[in-house]
């Protein structure tokens, strides 16, 4: 009832302003080429939350959301491109699913002041905010993923990876490089012996990273992965018959059709994910006011599947960031620089995620000035594969925040230092 | 020794890669031999066959989300589910209808043009049939099962295990490599018997040492280019299913033609047997380098090295292994 409620008293709160815009917040999607699979259902579940705003709530605080589609291809020209031809329309966020066109987009979203949400991508530094102005990548970053990784792991073995062999399958790109400093950082904290194999993309053939794993005999294989990468992976390492409990992706290796195409082999295999997959409330709402309309932004089938649901936790992380600046400035028609405010004061809280219908999607975790990076915590699943199922195997796992803040803080200080950027928030 | 028969191990699975490569290259060809084209849709010849493959075996209905948008109907399956070697047949008849199609609505139209505009009209081809199979099947990961073997084989990891020392694990070869090579090795006989001794294959040939003097003797030149299309759509078919098993059928199965391009650099572009010993020597000159030299500069050697090779190839044959001679006097 609240999830209702809230919105329409918002609503009527802010209706007696000017007439308004809509609240535009692009999406740069990619239904075409190569990694099409994974884009699909990302962006499927981003705009059918915003028609699901409109359509059910009347909006965000009454202003409709708008939500123009630009097809990027997962390339970074393409995604470029994108951001300038839709940045004049009133954006008031950008979240381009890619790592690559994150990097090239920082520092344009700093000189034009239109925030850059990467959730679970991009540059992981950008967790400070008193560099990273315009930059956010809450809930979780690659750093924090790693962490979780191998605190999972020491909770499966005794608490100790002394001696342990662990192999980082990466991309070979600007995303799959992204762990390796924190990994590298807890090897030796921990005693692990690191052994790096990268891919290069888009990873259609791997035999020799799967003999070179065959022959190392590792004790867990963690997978820095996306787009067919992750299928073949998974074969290859049910061919060489790698016990799958002991692989475990990240979050951008851990969805439906990454297990599917190898059967009943890729049952067992493990993966991080920064946001539950249950069957929330709202898919219900969703399918009653978007997907029965005919206003899908698919055919509907993708509803509650894993990036569908991430996709739409993207979508209510930025419409409660709105939501959140239209309180702060008292007016609906919010622009960029309050939608930053709005994203840099947001708390996402347990209550607040019930109220929304998707109760635990997320961990609890509060934004403010100097974190733009969230608790950094995630779970970790399993994929059944005789129910066709992904299992939450732990609750929500905090990251090492020890070994991961000092490496935040030096990487941030490096860029301030290149780009001239006085440190704020004090 | 136990080194040493790893490197073994990674020479034979070289082999056995290099066997999925040519079978790529042997599409570009067959086409190239018959007509002169470079034909840039190849790796999407691949991709389409698949997803056909796929779509009439599952009986997925063809555009299914435009009929839905248009009619408000909730269309995705027929209901049935088609032997393999009967999707199998079905779409090779689709292949040969797509070859009709090409023939007619590109080809037929560009007779006489330069080399370069022929090469223009497969890339147009290519992103055409990229967004028709997209429309036509969906961009979703399809799973393919035509019933081939995965994973390795257990008999010869036993039966080799211990050879080199305790840290020898036995020798890996994947089951579905053993099967490409044979299916490689059937379709090259098959390809070769079909050129010296039909009537048709004899055509192909005439049409490939000179297109006009074929001409003059009667052969239709449009004929042969549908037979060859169709041949060249057979081949892609057999590429996305062994491709296809791998990674399941997706649209990054375009992206094998790349793999295909220094093996016919190598190999020449005229030569079937050039396809086969090319993608060998591609196979395992990079499986070999990634292993030997690969770990001392970070690994993921085996994308340039491909080209690197073919490159070092041209240096001394510019023509390729098997490429035909190129002689121009004034």
């Amino acid at each position: 009832m609240t999830t209702r409620l809230a919105p329409l008293a918002l609503g009527v709160l802010l209706a007696a302003g000017p007439a308004a815009a809509d609240l535009v917040f692009p999406d740069l999607s990619y239904r075409t080429g190569p990694f099409a699979a994974g884009g699909i259902p990302f962006s499927d579940g981003y705009q059918d939350y915003f028609t699901l705003m409109n359509e059910r709530d009347g909006g965000i605080g009454g202003v409709k959301a708008r939500v123009p589609e630009c097809e990027t291809a997962y390339n970074t020209e393409k995604g470029v491109e994108c951001y300038e031809a839709t940045k004049g329309d009133g954006a008031l966020i950008y979240q381009p699913l890619s790592t690559g066109i994150t990097y090239q987009l920082i520092p344009k979203v700093e000189a034009d002041h239109i925030p850059l949400h990467t959730m679970g991508y991009g540059r992981t530094s950008a967790a400070n905010g008193k560099v990273f102005e315009w930059v956010f990548n809450y809930p979780a970053n690659y750093w924090d993923g790693a962490s979780v990784v191998i605190k999972y792991l020491m909770d499966e073995n005794g608490g100790s990876l002394e001696g342990k062999k662990i192999t980082l399958l990466y991309h070979n790109s600007a995303y799959g490089k992204e762990p390796i400093p924190t990994l590298e950082a807890l090897s030796k904290k921990h005693g692990f012996k690191l052994t790096l194999i990268p891919v290069d993309s888009p990873g259609q053939e791997q035999k020799s990273q799967w003999l070179q794993i065959r022959r190392e005999r590792p004790d867990f294989v963690v997978m820095w992965g996306w787009g067919v990468m992750n299928q073949v992976a998974i074969q290859e390492a049910a061919n060489i018959n790698f016990p799958m409990d002991h692989f475990i992706g990240n979050w951008w290796a851990g969805a439906e059709h990454d297990v599917t195409p190898a059967g009943m082999a890729a049952d067992g295999y493990k993966a991080l994910n920064m946001n539950r997959v249950v069957d929330y409330p709202v898919f219900a709402d969703i399918r009653t006011h978007v997907v029965d309309k005919g206003l899908a932004a698919g055919d509907g089938s993708n509803v509650g599947s894993v990036l569908y649901t991430r996709g739409m936790y993207a979508a209510m992380l930025a419409v409660e960031a709105a939501k959140t600046a239209q309180e702060m400035t008292g007016t609906a028609q919010i622009d960029a620089a309050m939608m930053r405010d709005g994203m840099e004061h947001l708390e996402m809280t347990a209550a607040k995620m019930e109220a929304l219908g998707m109760p635990g999607i997320g961990p609890e975790f509060t934004v403010s000035c100097a974190d733009h990076g969230g608790s950094g915590m995630a779970i970790v699943q399993q994929w059944n594969a005789g129910d066709r199922k992904w299992v939450p195997l732990t609750d929500f796992i905090a990251p090492d925040a020890e070994v991961i803040a000092p490496l935040i803080e030096a990487d941030s200080a490096a860029f301030a230092a290149e780009n001239g950027i006085a440190p704020r928030c004090d | 020794m136990t080194d040493l028969l790893y490197a073994v191990e990674v020479m034979i699975n070289g082999l056995m890669a290099g066997v999925l490569y040519a079978l790529v290259a042997l599409g570009f060809v067959l086409i190239f031999k018959a007509s002169g084209i470079f034909n840039y849709a190849q790796g999407v010849l691949a991709l389409f066959a698949a997803l056909t493959l796929v779509g009439l075996q599952e009986g997925q209905v063809p555009f299914a989300h435009l009929i839905n948008a248009a009619f408000g109907t909730d269309l995705h399956y027929f209901g049935w589910q088609l032997p393999a070697v009967v999707a199998i047949v079905l779409t090779i008849g689709v292949m040969v209808l797509l070859a009709i199609a090409i023939e007619r609505l590109i080809l037929k139209h560009l007779v006489n043009q330069a080399p370069i505009i022929l090469f223009m009209a497969t890339i147009g081809l290519a992103y055409f049939l990229e967004g028709f199979g997209d429309i036509m099947w969906g961009a979703d990961i399809k799973t393919l099962d035509v019933g081939l073997p995965q994973g390795g084989s257990a008999w010869l990891e036993q039966a080799t295990a211990g050879w080199g020392g305790e840290n020898f694990y036995g020798f890996f070869i994947d089951r579905l490599d053993i099967v490409a090579t044979l299916v490689a090795a059937v379709l090259v006989i098959s390809l070769t018997l079909f050129s010296q001794y039909s009537k048709q294959g004899r055509a192909l040939r005439a049409v490939a040492d000179d297109h006009q003097a074929a001409l003059s003797v009667g052969i239709s030149l449009r004929f042969i280019w549908v037979l060859v299309w169709s041949i060249a759509g057979i081949v892609a078919l057999v590429a996305g299913i062994m491709w296809g098993a791998k990674s399941g059928v997706q649209f990054s199965l375009s992206l094998i033609a790349l793999k295909a391009l220094p093996v016919l650099m190598l190999g020449g572009f005229t030569s079937i047997p050039g396809a086969i010993v090319g993608g060998l020597i591609i196979g395992v000159g990079e499986k070999l380098f990634e292993f030997t030299v690969g770990p001392m500069i970070g690994g993921a050697t085996e994308n340039w090295f491909a080209y690197v090779l073919a490159l070092v190839f041209l240096v001394f044959r510019p023509q390729g292994l098997f490429g035909e001679r190129i002689i121009e006097r004034v």
